[in-house]
């Protein structure tokens, strides 16, 4: 049953591609655990947010148009210009920049040597600022999200397998571009923190606070540049997921999905955020496919959080995460 | 010699010693109701060894905390060359030039050691982030040149064979030994040492009271230490500030402190009364 095969073979390549938006967000939750151990609950609705103000900006949307319009009886919509893709892209970028200043001076700078706990209590308040925040600015009907990346099945895939195979394999070019987009990204992250000033600083301030001090480092600085970092990597994951599905707020639960995520490839770890995306969007297509119809179907809801309970009983550490050894 | 004069004095072995670079004024340090420090008053000279001496708890760490702006007292003034500093965070201090180390060893213990040293030049590296991100050959070319100072530091501490290694890896001396090859990538103005050789058998203590030498003499460092081991205070220091229960019992050369009755008293452990 060679079409099985390819059958299950295409599930597990379309099961890969939905975990890349999965890595996408675990990354932007790893970079900032590393460096501050912040949980940032955040992260999905960063994702979101990026993704309504790019739509927003693009389309010429006056923010808080219903406020206004409920307040002065007036009916604005439209500045009636529409934005290039990649002005929108480039504004939302500092949209977001501007946000992690804010973040930084109204949350964080407050909140210095606290618990994570708190911290984590601060950045659940954050989500649902933000959600709300969103939602008032930019309205809560799904918008559509069209950046200029190539949508549909990839004709030139399909019957180059058909050829080979004798089977066409059905890939989304959405999926393929998010991959590559991805990898760009990782590779950028990774020089930057490897070879310049400041992803040394990153590396340092993840390591030790009192030592990055002395060596004259701004912690203050340093939130800034990892959350502006973290909101463009959600920008890029809100504009993957935009596209594909549309800007709705759905889209903030995708943050949920990532903590499995994080579970298995460890919250301190790049290239675990990356792989574990994959194998949790790779595995939950192929269990679906393969045990779904035995037990009733819809295992997708739960089988990530499953596999991250199994992951915490038997490899508490995730896959790349740092070995835990208590010192006694 | 005379140590009173603004200008500097000569030492004994004929180095010469200039006017004040950093002052402390009245300082007085607490947390909650224990006083660290009492309304203490010293200053450092330009290209002097100053030491920081006296009994566990006197309040010498605490002392180069308020200099490296990792405490905040609250009563007193630091001046430094002659301007009153204002409060500042540990970040901009070392941006002045003060570049330190820690008595319980402050590494990146998961980068390797060339990172590590390398973190010392942040200070000096003046490229901004947008310029580091769009001119990519420039900012590695920024980076070949620090990186040059840092093996000069590497070869100086004679730690060439551990470059490579993560420092989480080194053994406590070695440890020790980073540490200060990173305060001195930052080519200091000021170099605080709280305790570099504790811990240390007899041969590497002789290493590093030589490196301290060495850098004092060879880059004209002005070096403030704390220390516990009389023998390398008195061959190392010019003068030597006296500490017990966070007030100031004794401040001179290394003979006359070694000869004053209250520093003798507080190291003997006669009783203190109040
Ligand atoms: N961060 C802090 N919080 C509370 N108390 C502190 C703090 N740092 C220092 N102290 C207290 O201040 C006093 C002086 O401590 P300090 O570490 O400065 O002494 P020291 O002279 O360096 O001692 P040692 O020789 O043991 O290193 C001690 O009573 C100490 O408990
Ligand atoms: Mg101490």
């Amino acid at each position: 049953m060679p079409d099985t095969f390819f059958y299950a073979t295409e599930v597990m390549l379309n099961g890969l591609m939905a975990g890349v938006m999965y890595s996408l967000v675990a990354l932007g939750f790893v970079l900032i655990f590393k460096a501050s151990g912040i949980f940032n609950y955040a992260q999905g609705v960063l994702a979101l947010f990026a993704a309504l103000t790019l739509v927003g900006l693009q389309d010429g949307q006056i923010p808080f148009s219903h406020v206004i319009n409920a307040i002065f009886g007036t009916d604005l919509h439209n500045f009636g210009w529409t934005l290039p893709a990649v002005v929108a892209i480039a504004l939302t970028a500092v949209v977001m920049v501007g946000m992690a200043i804010l973040i930084e001076r109204y949350i964080l700078k407050h909140l210095v040597n606290q618990e994570p706990i708190i911290l984590f209590m601060a950045t659940i308040g954050l989500a649902y600022f933000l959600e709300g925040l969103g939602d008032v600015m930019w309205g809560s009907d799904i918008k559509k999200l069209d950046v200029g990346l190539p949508q549909g099945i990839s004709e030139t895939i399909e019957t180059a397998t058909y050829n080979w195979f004798g089977y066409g394999f059905f890939i989304d070019k959405l999926d393929i571009v998010a991959a590559l987009v991805a990898a760009a990204l990782v590779i950028a992250l990774t020089l930057f923190s490897q070879y310049t000033k400041y992803g040394r600083a990153l590396r340092a301030v993840a390591d030790d606070h009192q030592a990055a001090l002395s060596v004259g480092i701004s912690l203050r600085f340093i939130w800034v540049l990892v959350w502006s970092i973290a909101g463009f990597v959600a920008l890029v994951a809100g504009i993957m997921w935009g596209s594909k599905s549309g800007v709705q707020f759905s889209l903030s639960l995708i943050a949920l999905k990532a903590l499995p995520v994080l579970m298995l490839g460890g919250f301190t770890s790049i290239p675990g955020a990356i792989v574990g995306g994959l194998i949790i969007g790779m595995g939950e297509k192929l269990f679906e496919f393969s045990i779904g119809p035995m037990i009733g179907g819809a295992t997708e809801n739960w089988f990530a959080y499953v596999l991250a309970l199994l992951f915490l009983v038997f490899r508490p550490q995730g896959l790349f995460g740092e070995k835990i050894i208590e010192r006694v | 010699m005379n140590m009173q004069n603004p200008d500097g004095y000569t030492t004994a072995d004929g180095r010469q010693i200039g006017g004040v670079m950093m002052e402390m004024k009245n300082i007085t340090l607490r947390f909650g109701g224990v006083a660290a420090i009492t309304d203490i008053s010293f200053d450092i000279r330009e290209g002097e060894i100053r030491a920081i001496i006296g009994p566990n708890g006197a309040g010498k760490s605490s002392m180069l905390n308020v200099i490296s702006g990792f405490y905040v007292p609250q009563e007193g003034e630091v001046w430094f060359r002659g301007a009153k500093r204002p409060p500042m965070k540990p970040y901009q201090v070392a941006g002045m030039g003060i570049a330190r180390t820690f008595q319980n060893i402050a590494l990146f213990e998961g980068m390797s050691v060339l990172d590590n040293i390398m973190t010392g030049r942040l200070t000096q590296m003046k490229s901004g982030l947008l310029a580091q991100a769009m001119w990519w050959g420039r900012a590695q070319a920024e980076e070949t040149a620090h990186r040059e100072k840092v093996e000069k530091v590497i070869d100086f501490l004679e730690i060439q064979h551990i470059r490579k290694t993560p420092v989480g890896r080194l053994p406590y001396g070695l440890k020790k030994r980073v540490e200060l090859a990173r305060a001195l990538a930052a080519e200091p103005k000021l170099l605080l040492l709280d305790e570099p050789m504790a811990g240390m058998n007899v041969e590497e203590k002789e290493d590093m009271s030589r490196f301290i030498l060495d850098v004092n003499d060879e880059f004209g460092t002005t070096i403030a230490l704390i220390e516990h081991d009389m023998g390398v205070v008195m061959d190392l220091s010019d003068r030597v500030v006296v500490m017990d229960y966070g007030k100031k019992i004794g401040d001179g050369t290394p003979d006359e402190v070694r000869n004053n009755q209250a520093v003798i008293d507080a190291y003997l452990g006669v009783s203190h009364d109040e």
